[in-house]
Protein backbone atom coordinates (compact mmCIF):
# COMPACT_ATOMS: atom_id res chain seq x y z
CA UNK A 1 0.00 0.00 0.00
CA UNK A 2 2.70 2.45 0.98
CA UNK A 3 4.65 1.44 -2.09
CA UNK A 4 1.69 2.60 -4.18
CA UNK A 5 2.07 6.09 -2.73
CA UNK A 6 5.76 6.25 -1.94
CA UNK A 7 6.55 9.24 -4.17
CA UNK A 8 3.35 11.03 -3.24
CA UNK A 9 4.18 10.69 0.45
CA UNK A 10 7.79 11.74 -0.12
CA UNK A 11 6.61 14.78 -2.06
CA UNK A 12 4.15 15.88 0.59
CA UNK A 13 6.82 15.42 3.27
CA UNK A 14 9.27 17.55 1.26
CA UNK A 15 6.72 20.26 0.49
CA UNK A 16 5.50 20.54 4.05
CA UNK A 17 8.89 20.30 5.72
CA UNK A 18 10.28 23.05 3.50
CA UNK A 19 7.39 25.29 4.47
CA UNK A 20 8.02 24.35 8.12
CA UNK A 21 11.68 25.29 7.83
CA UNK A 22 10.74 28.71 6.47
CA UNK A 23 8.10 29.19 9.15
CA UNK A 24 10.37 28.30 12.08
CA UNK A 25 12.97 30.68 10.69
CA UNK A 26 10.45 33.51 10.70
CA UNK A 27 8.67 32.75 13.98
CA UNK A 28 11.35 31.21 16.21
CA UNK A 29 14.49 32.48 14.50
CA UNK A 30 15.79 28.96 13.86
CA UNK A 31 17.64 29.96 10.74
CA UNK A 32 18.12 26.75 8.78
CA UNK A 33 16.24 28.15 5.81
CA UNK A 34 15.51 31.89 5.82
CA UNK A 35 13.40 33.91 3.43
CA UNK A 36 10.95 32.29 1.06
CA UNK A 37 10.86 30.66 -2.37
CA UNK A 38 11.70 33.94 -4.09
CA UNK A 39 15.03 34.16 -2.32
CA UNK A 40 16.45 32.25 0.65
CA UNK A 41 19.52 31.80 2.71
CA UNK A 42 20.51 28.27 3.74
CA UNK A 43 22.25 28.00 7.12
CA UNK A 44 22.95 31.75 6.96
CA UNK A 45 25.53 31.21 4.20
CA UNK A 46 24.29 29.79 0.88
CA UNK A 47 22.01 32.12 -1.09
CA UNK A 48 19.27 30.64 -3.25
CA UNK A 49 17.09 32.67 -5.61
CA UNK A 50 14.31 32.09 -8.07
CA UNK A 51 16.02 32.42 -11.49
CA UNK A 52 12.78 33.41 -13.21
CA UNK A 53 12.28 36.27 -10.74
CA UNK A 54 15.88 37.38 -11.20
CA UNK A 55 15.50 37.49 -14.99
CA UNK A 56 12.34 39.58 -14.61
CA UNK A 57 14.22 41.93 -12.29
CA UNK A 58 16.97 42.28 -14.87
CA UNK A 59 14.36 43.17 -17.49
CA UNK A 60 12.88 45.67 -15.04
CA UNK A 61 16.23 47.43 -14.92
CA UNK A 62 17.30 46.43 -11.42
CA UNK A 63 20.97 46.18 -10.59
CA UNK A 64 21.42 42.46 -9.89
CA UNK A 65 23.52 41.84 -6.79
CA UNK A 66 26.09 39.07 -6.63
CA UNK A 67 24.13 37.20 -3.95
CA UNK A 68 20.99 36.68 -5.98
CA UNK A 69 22.97 36.01 -9.14
CA UNK A 70 24.79 33.21 -7.36
CA UNK A 71 21.52 32.03 -5.80
CA UNK A 72 19.72 31.94 -9.14
CA UNK A 73 22.67 30.12 -10.69
CA UNK A 74 22.67 27.45 -7.97
CA UNK A 75 18.94 26.85 -8.34
CA UNK A 76 19.14 26.72 -12.13
CA UNK A 77 21.98 24.18 -12.02
CA UNK A 78 20.15 22.09 -9.42
CA UNK A 79 17.00 21.81 -11.49
CA UNK A 80 18.95 21.21 -14.68
CA UNK A 81 20.22 18.06 -12.97
CA UNK A 82 17.20 16.74 -11.08
CA UNK A 83 14.53 17.70 -13.62
CA UNK A 84 13.28 21.24 -13.97
CA UNK A 85 9.74 20.80 -12.84
CA UNK A 86 10.71 18.77 -9.82
CA UNK A 87 10.19 22.19 -8.26
CA UNK A 88 6.53 22.04 -9.21
CA UNK A 89 5.78 18.63 -7.74
CA UNK A 90 8.24 18.47 -4.86
CA UNK A 91 8.50 22.06 -3.55
CA UNK A 92 5.71 24.32 -4.79
CA UNK A 93 2.85 24.67 -2.26
CA UNK A 94 0.31 25.32 -5.03
CA UNK A 95 0.89 21.73 -6.13
CA UNK A 96 -1.04 20.51 -3.08
CA UNK A 97 -4.05 22.63 -4.06
CA UNK A 98 -4.05 21.60 -7.71
CA UNK A 99 -3.43 17.95 -6.84
CA UNK A 100 -6.48 18.06 -4.58
CA UNK A 101 -8.56 19.56 -7.39
CA UNK A 102 -7.26 16.93 -9.78
CA UNK A 103 -7.99 14.14 -7.28
CA UNK A 104 -11.58 15.36 -6.89
CA UNK A 105 -11.91 15.59 -10.66
CA UNK A 106 -10.97 11.94 -10.99
CA UNK A 107 -13.09 10.74 -8.07
CA UNK A 108 -16.19 12.73 -8.94
CA UNK A 109 -16.01 11.95 -12.63
CA UNK A 110 -15.51 15.45 -14.04
CA UNK A 111 -12.91 13.99 -16.35
CA UNK A 112 -15.60 11.87 -17.99
CA UNK A 113 -17.91 14.78 -18.79
CA UNK A 114 -15.12 17.08 -19.95
CA UNK A 115 -12.61 15.05 -21.86
CA UNK A 116 -11.07 17.64 -24.13
CA UNK A 117 -9.37 20.65 -22.58
CA UNK A 118 -10.10 23.74 -24.69
CA UNK A 119 -6.73 25.40 -24.21
CA UNK A 120 -3.16 25.13 -25.32
CA UNK A 121 -0.41 24.07 -22.97
CA UNK A 122 1.79 26.65 -24.67
CA UNK A 123 -0.05 29.49 -22.94
CA UNK A 124 2.60 29.39 -20.19
CA UNK A 125 5.39 30.21 -22.64
CA UNK A 126 3.38 33.18 -23.88
CA UNK A 127 2.93 34.29 -20.29
CA UNK A 128 6.71 34.13 -19.83
CA UNK A 129 7.25 36.31 -22.90
CA UNK A 130 4.59 38.81 -21.80
CA UNK A 131 6.06 38.94 -18.29
CA UNK A 132 9.46 39.90 -19.69
CA UNK A 133 7.98 42.57 -21.96
CA UNK A 134 5.88 44.04 -19.14
CA UNK A 135 8.81 43.92 -16.70
CA UNK A 136 10.81 45.93 -19.20
CA UNK A 137 8.08 48.47 -19.91
CA UNK A 138 6.79 48.90 -16.35
CA UNK A 139 10.14 48.68 -14.56
CA UNK A 140 8.89 46.08 -12.12
CA UNK A 141 9.12 42.27 -11.96
CA UNK A 142 5.73 41.72 -13.59
CA UNK A 143 4.87 38.16 -12.60
CA UNK A 144 6.25 38.49 -9.09
CA UNK A 145 3.56 41.06 -8.27
CA UNK A 146 0.71 38.75 -9.22
CA UNK A 147 2.27 35.32 -8.74
CA UNK A 148 -0.12 33.09 -6.79
CA UNK A 149 2.81 30.76 -6.12
CA UNK A 150 4.81 33.28 -4.12
CA UNK A 151 1.62 34.88 -2.78
CA UNK A 152 0.48 31.62 -1.21
CA UNK A 153 3.92 30.56 -0.06
CA UNK A 154 4.69 33.98 1.37
CA UNK A 155 1.25 34.01 2.94
CA UNK A 156 1.87 30.79 4.82
CA UNK A 157 5.13 32.15 6.23
CA UNK A 158 4.39 35.85 6.75
CA UNK A 159 0.61 36.13 7.00
CA UNK A 160 -2.01 35.27 4.43
CA UNK A 161 -4.42 38.22 4.23
CA UNK A 162 -6.77 37.60 1.35
CA UNK A 163 -4.35 34.99 0.01
CA UNK A 164 -6.91 32.31 0.84
CA UNK A 165 -9.04 33.73 -1.96
CA UNK A 166 -6.18 33.15 -4.38
CA UNK A 167 -5.95 29.55 -3.19
CA UNK A 168 -9.67 29.11 -3.70
CA UNK A 169 -9.57 30.67 -7.16
CA UNK A 170 -6.88 28.26 -8.30
CA UNK A 171 -8.71 25.32 -6.73
CA UNK A 172 -12.03 26.15 -8.37
CA UNK A 173 -10.37 26.92 -11.70
CA UNK A 174 -8.64 23.55 -11.73
CA UNK A 175 -11.72 21.71 -10.52
CA UNK A 176 -14.36 23.23 -12.77
CA UNK A 177 -12.75 25.11 -15.64
CA UNK A 178 -9.62 23.40 -16.85
CA UNK A 179 -8.02 20.13 -15.77
CA UNK A 180 -4.60 21.01 -14.34
CA UNK A 181 -5.40 24.51 -15.55
CA UNK A 182 -3.00 26.51 -13.42
CA UNK A 183 0.05 24.24 -13.28
CA UNK A 184 -0.36 22.66 -16.69
CA UNK A 185 -1.38 25.62 -18.83
CA UNK A 186 -0.82 29.03 -17.29
CA UNK A 187 1.89 29.12 -14.63
CA UNK A 188 4.97 30.73 -16.23
CA UNK A 189 7.17 29.53 -13.39
CA UNK A 190 6.34 25.95 -14.36
CA UNK A 191 6.95 26.92 -17.97
CA UNK A 192 10.31 28.36 -17.05
CA UNK A 193 11.33 25.21 -15.21
CA UNK A 194 10.11 23.18 -18.21
CA UNK A 195 12.63 25.04 -20.33
CA UNK A 196 15.41 24.52 -17.78
CA UNK A 197 14.49 20.87 -17.23
CA UNK A 198 14.87 19.93 -20.87
CA UNK A 199 18.38 18.64 -20.23
CA UNK A 200 17.91 17.06 -16.82
CA UNK A 201 19.31 13.63 -16.02
CA UNK A 202 16.59 12.12 -13.87
CA UNK A 203 13.84 10.81 -16.12
CA UNK A 204 10.92 8.44 -16.08
CA UNK A 205 11.74 5.58 -18.42
CA UNK A 206 9.10 3.54 -20.23
CA UNK A 207 9.54 -0.16 -20.83
CA UNK A 208 7.01 -0.94 -23.56
CA UNK A 209 7.13 -4.78 -23.48
CA UNK A 210 5.90 -4.74 -19.88
CA UNK A 211 3.05 -2.35 -20.63
CA UNK A 212 -0.50 -3.73 -20.60
CA UNK A 213 -2.05 -0.49 -21.85
CA UNK A 214 -4.17 0.00 -18.73
CA UNK A 215 -3.68 3.78 -19.10
CA UNK A 216 -3.61 4.38 -15.38
CA UNK A 217 -0.45 6.46 -15.87
CA UNK A 218 -2.09 8.78 -18.40
CA UNK A 219 -5.09 9.11 -16.15
CA UNK A 220 -3.08 10.25 -13.18
CA UNK A 221 -0.42 12.30 -14.98
CA UNK A 222 -0.85 16.10 -14.68
CA UNK A 223 1.02 16.61 -17.96
CA UNK A 224 -0.10 13.50 -19.83
CA UNK A 225 1.13 14.73 -23.20
CA UNK A 226 4.65 13.83 -22.03
CA UNK A 227 3.63 10.14 -21.84
CA UNK A 228 3.02 9.91 -25.59
CA UNK A 229 5.33 6.87 -25.86
CA UNK A 230 3.38 4.70 -23.46
CA UNK A 231 2.48 1.30 -25.01
CA UNK A 232 4.55 2.21 -28.08
CA UNK A 233 8.28 2.60 -27.57
CA UNK A 234 10.79 2.06 -24.79
CA UNK A 235 12.21 5.56 -24.42
CA UNK A 236 12.56 7.94 -21.51
CA UNK A 237 10.13 10.81 -20.99
CA UNK A 238 12.21 13.55 -22.56
CA UNK A 239 9.85 16.52 -22.36
CA UNK A 240 10.80 19.21 -19.87
CA UNK A 241 7.14 19.50 -19.00
CA UNK A 242 7.28 16.25 -16.99
CA UNK A 243 7.21 17.26 -13.32
CA UNK A 244 9.03 14.13 -12.09
CA UNK A 245 6.22 13.63 -9.60
CA UNK A 246 6.46 9.87 -9.98
CA UNK A 247 2.70 9.24 -9.90
CA UNK A 248 2.91 7.23 -13.12
CA UNK A 249 5.62 5.05 -11.62
CA UNK A 250 3.46 4.42 -8.57
CA UNK A 251 0.23 3.55 -10.34
CA UNK A 252 1.90 1.26 -12.87
CA UNK A 253 1.20 -2.35 -11.84
CA UNK A 254 3.34 -3.83 -14.59
CA UNK A 255 6.74 -2.29 -13.90
CA UNK A 256 6.61 -0.49 -17.24
CA UNK A 257 7.57 2.92 -15.85
CA UNK A 258 10.55 3.67 -13.63
CA UNK A 259 12.89 6.49 -12.72
CA UNK A 260 16.32 6.27 -14.28
CA UNK A 261 19.27 8.45 -15.07
CA UNK A 262 19.23 9.46 -18.68
CA UNK A 263 22.77 8.74 -19.86
CA UNK A 264 23.23 5.64 -17.73
CA UNK A 265 20.24 4.06 -19.39
CA UNK A 266 21.70 4.69 -22.82
CA UNK A 267 24.91 2.93 -21.91
CA UNK A 268 22.99 -0.06 -20.60
CA UNK A 269 21.09 -0.28 -23.81
CA UNK A 270 24.30 -0.33 -25.79
CA UNK A 271 25.66 -3.15 -23.68
CA UNK A 272 22.58 -5.30 -24.25
CA UNK A 273 22.88 -4.89 -27.97
CA UNK B 1 -21.82 30.45 -49.16
CA UNK B 2 -22.34 26.72 -49.36
CA UNK B 3 -18.86 26.01 -50.57
CA UNK B 4 -17.24 28.05 -47.84
CA UNK B 5 -19.27 26.20 -45.21
CA UNK B 6 -18.41 22.76 -46.44
CA UNK B 7 -14.81 23.26 -47.34
CA UNK B 8 -12.38 22.81 -44.48
CA UNK B 9 -10.26 25.81 -43.60
CA UNK B 10 -7.03 25.62 -45.56
CA UNK B 11 -3.77 25.01 -43.73
CA UNK B 12 -2.57 28.43 -44.76
CA UNK B 13 -5.64 30.17 -43.43
CA UNK B 14 -5.51 28.12 -40.23
CA UNK B 15 -1.90 29.15 -39.72
CA UNK B 16 -2.72 32.84 -40.00
CA UNK B 17 -5.84 32.52 -37.87
CA UNK B 18 -3.85 30.76 -35.15
CA UNK B 19 -1.23 33.48 -35.16
CA UNK B 20 -3.87 36.22 -35.06
CA UNK B 21 -5.61 34.48 -32.17
CA UNK B 22 -2.41 34.00 -30.19
CA UNK B 23 -1.28 37.59 -30.69
CA UNK B 24 -4.73 38.91 -29.88
CA UNK B 25 -4.94 36.93 -26.66
CA UNK B 26 -1.40 37.96 -25.71
CA UNK B 27 -2.30 41.63 -26.18
CA UNK B 28 -5.52 41.16 -24.21
CA UNK B 29 -3.68 39.49 -21.34
CA UNK B 30 -0.77 41.89 -21.46
CA UNK B 31 -2.97 44.98 -21.31
CA UNK B 32 -5.03 43.65 -18.42
CA UNK B 33 -1.89 42.68 -16.58
CA UNK B 34 -0.17 46.02 -17.17
CA UNK B 35 -3.27 47.91 -16.03
CA UNK B 36 -3.05 46.07 -12.72
CA UNK B 37 0.69 46.71 -12.46
CA UNK B 38 0.35 50.45 -13.03
CA UNK B 39 -2.41 50.62 -10.41
CA UNK B 40 -0.15 48.87 -7.92
CA UNK B 41 2.84 51.04 -8.73
CA UNK B 42 0.76 54.15 -8.12
CA UNK B 43 0.31 53.41 -4.41
CA UNK B 44 2.91 55.79 -3.07
CA UNK B 45 1.79 56.18 0.55
CA UNK B 46 4.05 53.49 1.90
CA UNK B 47 6.96 53.59 4.33
CA UNK B 48 9.92 51.36 3.49
CA UNK B 49 12.65 49.89 5.72
CA UNK B 50 15.80 51.98 6.34
CA UNK B 51 18.18 52.31 3.42
CA UNK B 52 15.51 51.53 0.80
CA UNK B 53 16.23 52.75 -2.73
CA UNK B 54 13.94 55.26 -4.46
CA UNK B 55 10.46 53.77 -4.62
CA UNK B 56 10.69 52.93 -8.34
CA UNK B 57 14.13 51.34 -8.05
CA UNK B 58 13.03 49.60 -4.88
CA UNK B 59 10.01 48.03 -6.60
CA UNK B 60 12.23 46.77 -9.40
CA UNK B 61 14.95 45.45 -7.11
CA UNK B 62 13.12 43.96 -4.11
CA UNK B 63 12.70 40.19 -4.61
CA UNK B 64 10.09 39.99 -1.82
CA UNK B 65 11.94 37.35 0.21
CA UNK B 66 11.01 38.83 3.58
CA UNK B 67 14.43 38.45 5.14
CA UNK B 68 14.35 42.05 6.41
CA UNK B 69 11.03 41.20 8.06
CA UNK B 70 12.58 38.15 9.74
CA UNK B 71 15.57 40.18 10.88
CA UNK B 72 13.48 42.93 12.49
CA UNK B 73 13.47 42.25 16.26
CA UNK B 74 10.41 44.42 16.93
CA UNK B 75 8.10 42.99 14.24
CA UNK B 76 7.97 46.49 12.82
CA UNK B 77 8.35 45.36 9.22
CA UNK B 78 5.55 43.49 7.48
CA UNK B 79 5.27 42.02 3.99
CA UNK B 80 2.33 43.44 2.07
CA UNK B 81 -0.32 40.76 1.70
CA UNK B 82 -3.43 40.67 -0.47
CA UNK B 83 -5.86 43.12 1.12
CA UNK B 84 -3.22 45.59 2.29
CA UNK B 85 -3.57 47.47 -1.02
CA UNK B 86 0.19 47.79 -1.33
CA UNK B 87 2.58 46.24 -3.86
CA UNK B 88 2.31 42.57 -2.92
CA UNK B 89 5.12 41.03 -0.93
CA UNK B 90 7.12 44.21 -0.44
CA UNK B 91 8.17 45.20 3.11
CA UNK B 92 6.64 48.22 4.83
CA UNK B 93 5.83 49.50 8.29
CA UNK B 94 3.05 51.42 9.97
CA UNK B 95 4.52 53.59 12.76
CA UNK B 96 1.26 54.12 14.66
CA UNK B 97 1.13 50.32 15.13
CA UNK B 98 4.84 49.54 15.51
CA UNK B 99 7.44 52.24 14.73
CA UNK B 100 11.05 51.63 13.72
CA UNK B 101 13.12 51.54 16.91
CA UNK B 102 16.29 52.44 15.03
CA UNK B 103 18.53 49.53 16.10
CA UNK B 104 22.15 50.66 15.99
CA UNK B 105 23.22 47.44 14.22
CA UNK B 106 20.36 47.81 11.66
CA UNK B 107 19.73 44.04 11.33
CA UNK B 108 17.19 44.43 8.53
CA UNK B 109 19.57 45.93 5.99
CA UNK B 110 22.63 43.64 5.65
CA UNK B 111 20.39 40.57 5.12
CA UNK B 112 18.88 42.05 1.95
CA UNK B 113 20.12 39.80 -0.86
CA UNK B 114 19.32 42.22 -3.68
CA UNK B 115 20.62 45.48 -2.14
CA UNK B 116 17.16 46.98 -2.49
CA UNK B 117 18.02 48.06 1.05
CA UNK B 118 21.25 49.82 0.32
CA UNK B 119 23.74 49.48 3.16
CA UNK B 120 25.98 52.21 1.72
CA UNK B 121 23.34 54.85 2.30
CA UNK B 122 23.49 54.08 6.04
CA UNK B 123 27.26 54.18 6.47
CA UNK B 124 29.13 57.18 7.81
CA UNK B 125 32.58 58.30 6.70
CA UNK B 126 34.33 55.53 8.65
CA UNK B 127 31.94 53.10 6.86
CA UNK B 128 30.29 52.24 10.15
CA UNK B 129 26.56 51.68 10.29
CA UNK B 130 24.71 54.79 11.35
CA UNK B 131 20.93 54.47 11.60
CA UNK B 132 20.51 58.22 12.02
CA UNK B 133 21.34 58.51 8.31
CA UNK B 134 18.15 56.61 7.48
CA UNK B 135 15.55 58.45 5.45
CA UNK B 136 12.44 56.27 5.75
CA UNK B 137 10.10 59.23 5.70
CA UNK B 138 9.58 62.52 7.46
CA UNK B 139 7.34 63.47 10.38
CA UNK B 140 4.69 66.08 9.66
CA UNK B 141 2.74 67.99 12.32
CA UNK B 142 -0.92 68.84 11.82
CA UNK B 143 -1.00 72.03 13.90
CA UNK B 144 -4.79 72.05 13.92
CA UNK B 145 -5.07 68.88 15.94
CA UNK B 146 -1.76 69.10 17.82
CA UNK B 147 -2.77 70.11 21.36
CA UNK B 148 0.58 71.84 21.91
CA UNK B 149 -0.51 74.34 19.28
CA UNK B 150 -3.72 74.87 21.25
CA UNK B 151 -1.68 75.87 24.26
CA UNK B 152 -2.02 72.62 26.21
CA UNK B 153 1.35 71.46 27.49
CA UNK B 154 2.48 68.33 25.66
CA UNK B 155 5.91 67.34 24.46
CA UNK B 156 5.28 63.59 23.96
CA UNK B 157 6.69 63.55 20.43
CA UNK B 158 9.72 65.59 21.41
CA UNK B 159 10.48 63.19 24.26
CA UNK B 160 9.90 60.10 22.12
CA UNK B 161 12.24 61.20 19.35
CA UNK B 162 15.41 59.07 19.29
CA UNK B 163 17.29 62.10 17.93
CA UNK B 164 16.01 64.19 20.83
CA UNK B 165 16.46 67.89 20.35
CA UNK B 166 17.71 67.44 16.78
CA UNK B 167 14.92 66.03 14.65
CA UNK B 168 12.19 67.68 16.72
CA UNK B 169 12.78 70.89 18.65
CA UNK B 170 10.37 72.84 20.80
CA UNK B 171 9.65 76.41 19.81
CA UNK B 172 8.48 78.64 22.63
CA UNK B 173 6.12 81.49 21.86
CA UNK B 174 3.79 83.59 23.92
CA UNK B 175 0.19 82.52 24.33
CA UNK B 176 -1.60 85.80 23.67
CA UNK B 177 -4.96 84.33 24.72
CA UNK B 178 -3.97 83.86 28.36
CA UNK B 179 -1.21 86.41 28.30
CA UNK B 180 0.91 84.50 30.77
CA UNK B 181 1.55 81.07 29.25
CA UNK B 182 3.75 79.76 26.47
CA UNK B 183 3.09 77.57 23.48
CA UNK B 184 5.55 74.65 23.31
CA UNK B 185 5.29 73.94 19.62
CA UNK B 186 7.04 70.88 18.18
CA UNK B 187 9.01 71.68 15.01
CA UNK B 188 10.29 68.86 12.79
CA UNK B 189 13.61 69.32 11.05
CA UNK B 190 13.25 67.36 7.84
CA UNK B 191 16.98 67.19 7.14
CA UNK B 192 17.55 65.24 10.37
CA UNK B 193 14.29 63.33 10.82
CA UNK B 194 14.68 59.65 9.84
CA UNK B 195 10.97 58.90 9.69
CA UNK B 196 11.17 56.22 12.36
CA UNK B 197 7.71 57.13 13.61
CA UNK B 198 8.36 56.94 17.36
CA UNK B 199 6.72 60.38 17.60
CA UNK B 200 3.65 59.14 15.74
CA UNK B 201 3.46 56.18 18.09
CA UNK B 202 3.81 58.44 21.15
CA UNK B 203 1.33 61.12 20.06
CA UNK B 204 -1.45 61.43 22.62
CA UNK B 205 -4.27 62.61 20.34
CA UNK B 206 -6.95 60.20 19.21
CA UNK B 207 -5.55 60.11 15.69
CA UNK B 208 -1.88 61.07 15.62
CA UNK B 209 -1.33 64.81 15.07
CA UNK B 210 2.29 64.07 14.10
CA UNK B 211 2.73 61.36 11.51
CA UNK B 212 5.31 60.05 9.10
CA UNK B 213 4.85 60.47 5.37
CA UNK B 214 7.12 59.34 2.53
CA UNK B 215 9.63 62.12 1.86
CA UNK B 216 8.60 62.36 -1.79
CA UNK B 217 5.10 63.27 -0.71
CA UNK B 218 5.71 65.45 2.32
CA UNK B 219 8.60 67.61 1.09
CA UNK B 220 8.70 70.32 -1.52
CA UNK B 221 11.74 71.41 -3.50
CA UNK B 222 12.96 74.99 -3.97
CA UNK B 223 14.92 74.17 -7.10
CA UNK B 224 18.17 75.67 -8.40
CA UNK B 225 16.94 79.22 -8.82
CA UNK B 226 16.94 80.13 -5.14
CA UNK B 227 20.11 80.54 -3.13
CA UNK B 228 20.47 81.17 0.58
CA UNK B 229 22.92 84.04 0.16
CA UNK B 230 23.46 84.31 3.92
CA UNK B 231 24.50 80.67 4.12
CA UNK B 232 28.12 80.17 3.06
CA UNK B 233 27.59 76.52 2.16
CA UNK B 234 24.60 77.27 -0.04
CA UNK B 235 26.24 80.35 -1.51
CA UNK B 236 28.96 78.18 -3.01
CA UNK B 237 26.46 76.91 -5.54
CA UNK B 238 26.61 80.32 -7.22
CA UNK B 239 30.39 80.36 -7.50
CA UNK B 240 30.49 77.51 -10.00
CA UNK B 241 27.36 78.60 -11.80
CA UNK B 242 27.72 79.54 -15.43
CA UNK B 243 25.92 82.70 -16.41
CA UNK B 244 24.15 82.59 -19.68
CA UNK B 245 22.51 85.62 -21.25
CA UNK B 246 19.60 84.70 -23.42
CA UNK B 247 18.73 86.82 -26.41
CA UNK B 248 15.12 86.96 -27.41
CA UNK B 249 13.10 89.32 -29.50
CA UNK B 250 12.28 91.27 -26.35
CA UNK B 251 15.77 91.61 -24.93
CA UNK B 252 17.22 92.84 -28.22
CA UNK B 253 16.82 96.54 -27.43
CA UNK B 254 16.56 96.31 -23.66
CA UNK B 255 13.43 95.71 -21.65
CA UNK B 256 11.94 99.22 -21.40
CA UNK B 257 12.58 100.14 -24.99
CA UNK B 258 11.08 97.01 -26.43
CA UNK B 259 8.05 97.39 -24.17
CA UNK B 260 7.51 100.96 -25.37
CA UNK B 261 8.03 100.09 -29.01
CA UNK B 262 5.72 97.11 -29.15
CA UNK B 263 2.19 97.65 -30.40
CA UNK B 264 0.42 95.36 -28.03
CA UNK B 265 0.90 92.28 -25.88
CA UNK B 266 0.19 89.95 -28.76
CA UNK B 267 3.12 91.39 -30.60
CA UNK B 268 5.35 90.62 -27.65
CA UNK B 269 4.30 87.05 -27.41
CA UNK B 270 5.12 86.29 -31.01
Amino acid sequence: MIKKYRFLIARRVTQISIICLYVIANIFGINILMGNLSSSLVLKTVPLSDPYAVIQMAFAGAIISFDILLGAFLIAIFYMIVGGRAFCSWICPVNMITDLANFLRRKLGFNQIQKKQPASRNIRYWVIAISFVLSFIMGIAAFELISPVSMIHRGIIFGLGFGWATMLVIFLFDLFVLKNGWCGYICPLGGFYSLIGRFSFIRVHHNAPNCTACMKCKDVCPENQVLHMVTKTSIPVLSGECTNCGRCVEVCDDDALNFSIKNLKKENKNEVR
Amino acid sequence: MNSSKNQPVSERRKFFLDIARAVGLAVLGGLTWSAYLSEVKATSLILRPPGALDENDFLATCIKCGMCVEACPFDTLKLAKPGDNKPLGTPFFEPRKIPCYMCTDIPCVPVCPTDALNIKSLQNKESKLDISKAKMGVAVVDDNSCIAFWGIQCDACYRACPLLGEAITIEYSKNERTGKHAFLKPIVHADICTGCGLCEKACVTQKAAIFVLPRDIALGKAGDHYIQGWNNEDDKRVQDATSEITKTKLSKDGAVKSLNNSKDMEDLLK
